[in-house]
């Protein structure tokens, strides 16, 4: 992977001359390959990771996680192409991912209480044509997320000379 | 009583920096640049296997050389790494650290008299670890102009008939100068032409950057004088460890586990343990850290150099030495004054023998690096820098 991204990819508020710095290169030049990137849909987005567990009770916006598997039957010509577009169409669905084993999609969908995210399963996902079935995992606490363990630690304390 | 205290160690030369290093201690809020270690802590899995091996009551000691299994691991890596292959039973030795097994190594091969090449600026410990055991170290003074190798015309100068060993430490701690292979060849001419006893310390050697590390004893003929030391605190992040290998000619690692076997015993069977795991499933952890160091030593030597801090692009370990000569010449005035006036504290120079000179670890975040050199140049373009 290009060192850009791959800073980018640890932090990615780094600025374009910190960039050009650690990776040898001229500011311009970095400015130039990460408006490429954007262009050709390398880099998609940037976001922030927000332990939400971490805000304030009051501030706490309720929502509820769910892991659902997705057993569907595959289309002639289509594969499992055209059902998984037909689910992760939907808004509530934050994640999809087709895989191997005993289910054929991961689905992970977002709703503000079990109730929503239940009804959604019932109404929307279970009835699509081709989906033979589901099961529904709630998530119930995080611990890692994308590399980042979300309780907070404490550092690694060196002495402040040695050789 | 009188006479406590032995003439040998009298002799020694107290260390020139301890007060300074006294006062950053007892400073608060101080940003350190000074750490000779890594900031990650040492990957899971290592520590995982150390904390599984004390589950299991793994709590004995172990063999004098070390466990049968880690040597056995030793010499796949290093026969991986070089192409040599050594004896687990005799020619393998797990040691307290590179430290320790330089240490026992100069015990063992130095007799009143021998003189030592020591390439200089170094590390804190040849010279006086040298006198200690009634050798002479020989400095040979290395300059930023040549980017701080060691070229092969030095070495044919300063041998004598006394000469019997060269340390060669590459990467370097303090300069992170590195050789190429074939720039070892060169070297390894003049060093068989003299007959010389090589000790390698390559602890660095699996953070090098620009190209690939070449351990002393793979350039061929040279097994039966080289003595390879290397460990596990730099690349695998396990300073607090303390464990390391030395491998080397039967006749020289039996005469070692000699001393080793009555002043240490055994290294720690916690740290043998965890070292089976570092050698065996560690390598993509350290590769990843080599990446990150690799950006930030971009990232600090080009901030030096802006600066004004005429700077080298260190080929291996995580030390930029950067030239303080148009301001100073006296390296532990400028950090006294840093440290007093920024509170950024680095190593000054004279720690290594050279007074035009310090040390800056990038073994930091890059938020800490950025903040520190911020500080740096701020002290350099004031005008009550002193």
């Amino acid at each position: 992977m290009d060192e850009i991204l791959e800073v980018l990819e640890k932090d990615a508020r780094r600025c374009p001359e910190d960039i050009a710095r650690l990776t040898k290169r001229s500011t311009d030049s970095v400015k130039k390959a990460i408006k490429k990137f954007e262009k050709d849909g390398v880099i998609l987005g940037y976001k922030t990771i927000i332990n939400k567990d971490a805000l304030d009770k009051d501030d706490k916006e309720k929502e509820v996680l769910a892991l659902i598997e997705v057993n569907i039957m595959p289309q002639k010509d289509l594969g499992f192409d055209h059902v998984a577009e037909r689910i992760y169409s939907f808004s509530e669905v934050k994640s999809c991912y087709l895989i191997s084993g005993t289910y054929d999609l991961l689905v992970i969908v977002q709703g503000k209480d079990l109730h929503t995210v239940a009804k959604f399963v019932a109404e929307k996902l279970s009835p699509l044509e081709h989906v033979r079935g589901t099961a529904t995992h709630f998530l119930l606490k995080k611990y890692k997320e994308d590399d980042i363990i979300l309780k907070h630690k404490g550092e690694n304390k060196r002495i402040a000379i040695s050789y | 009583m009188k006479n406590i205290i032995s003439k040998k160690v009298l002799d020694m030369q107290p260390s020139g920096i301890r007060v300074f290093f006294d006062l950053v201690l007892g400073m608060k809020d101080v940003i350190s640049l000074g750490v000779g270690e890594p900031d990650f802590a040492t990957p899971w899995n290592i520590r995982e296997a150390g904390i599984f091996s004390l589950e299991k009551g793994f709590t004995t000691y172990t063999s004098n050389k070390g466990l049968m299994k880690l040597r056995l691991i030793i010499r796949n890596h290093v026969k991986k790494i070089s192409g040599v292959e050594y004896c687990p039973e005799d020619e393998i030795l797990v040691t307290v650290g590179v430290s320790e097994g330089f240490d026992l190594l100069l015990r063992t091969i130095i007799s009143k008299g021998d003189e030592v090449l020591i390439p200089h600026p170094s590390f804190v410990s040849y010279a006086p670890l040298t006198e200690l055991c009634g050798g002479k170290p020989v400095l040979i003074g290395l300059s930023q102009e040549n980017k701080f190798k060691l070229l092969p015309w030095m070495i044919d100068e300063n041998c004598t008939k006394n000469t019997k060993a060269i340390i060669l430490n590459y990467p370097c701690n303090p300069t992170g100068a590195s050789y190429t292979r074939q720039e070892l060849l060169e070297l390894k001419k003049i060093i068989v032409k003299h007959n010389l006893l090589v000790i390698s310390d390559e602890i660095y050697g699996d953070l090098t950057y620009d190209f690939e590390h070449t351990p002393f004893v793979s350039l061929g003929g040279v097994k039966e004088r080289t003595v390879y030391l290397n460990g596990f605190s730099k690349g695998y992040a396990m300073t607090g460890w303390r464990i390391g290998y030395a491998c080397g000619p039967k006749e020289i690692i039996s005469a070692m586990t000699k001393i080793h076997q009555y002043s240490i015993m055994c290294v720690a069977t916690t740290s043998q343990w965890a070292a089976c795991e570092a050698l065996s499933y560690g390598e993509r952890s350290v590769l990843e850290m080599k990446k990150e160091y690799a950006k930030r030593r971009n990232f600090v030597v080009e901030r030096l150099n802006s600066m004004g801090l005429d700077c080298i692009m260190p080929e291996g370990a995580f030390y930029a030495f950067p030239s303080i000569k148009k301001i100073s010449n006296n390296s532990l005035e400028f950090s006294s004054q840093l440290l007093k006036k920024k509170k950024v504290a680095v190593v000054p120079g004279g720690a290594f023998g050279t007074n035009s000179h310090i040390r800056i670890s990038y073994a930091s975040k890059l938020e800490v690096l950025k903040e520190a050199l911020t500080r740096i140049e701020d002290f350099l373009n004031s005008n009550e820098r002193y």
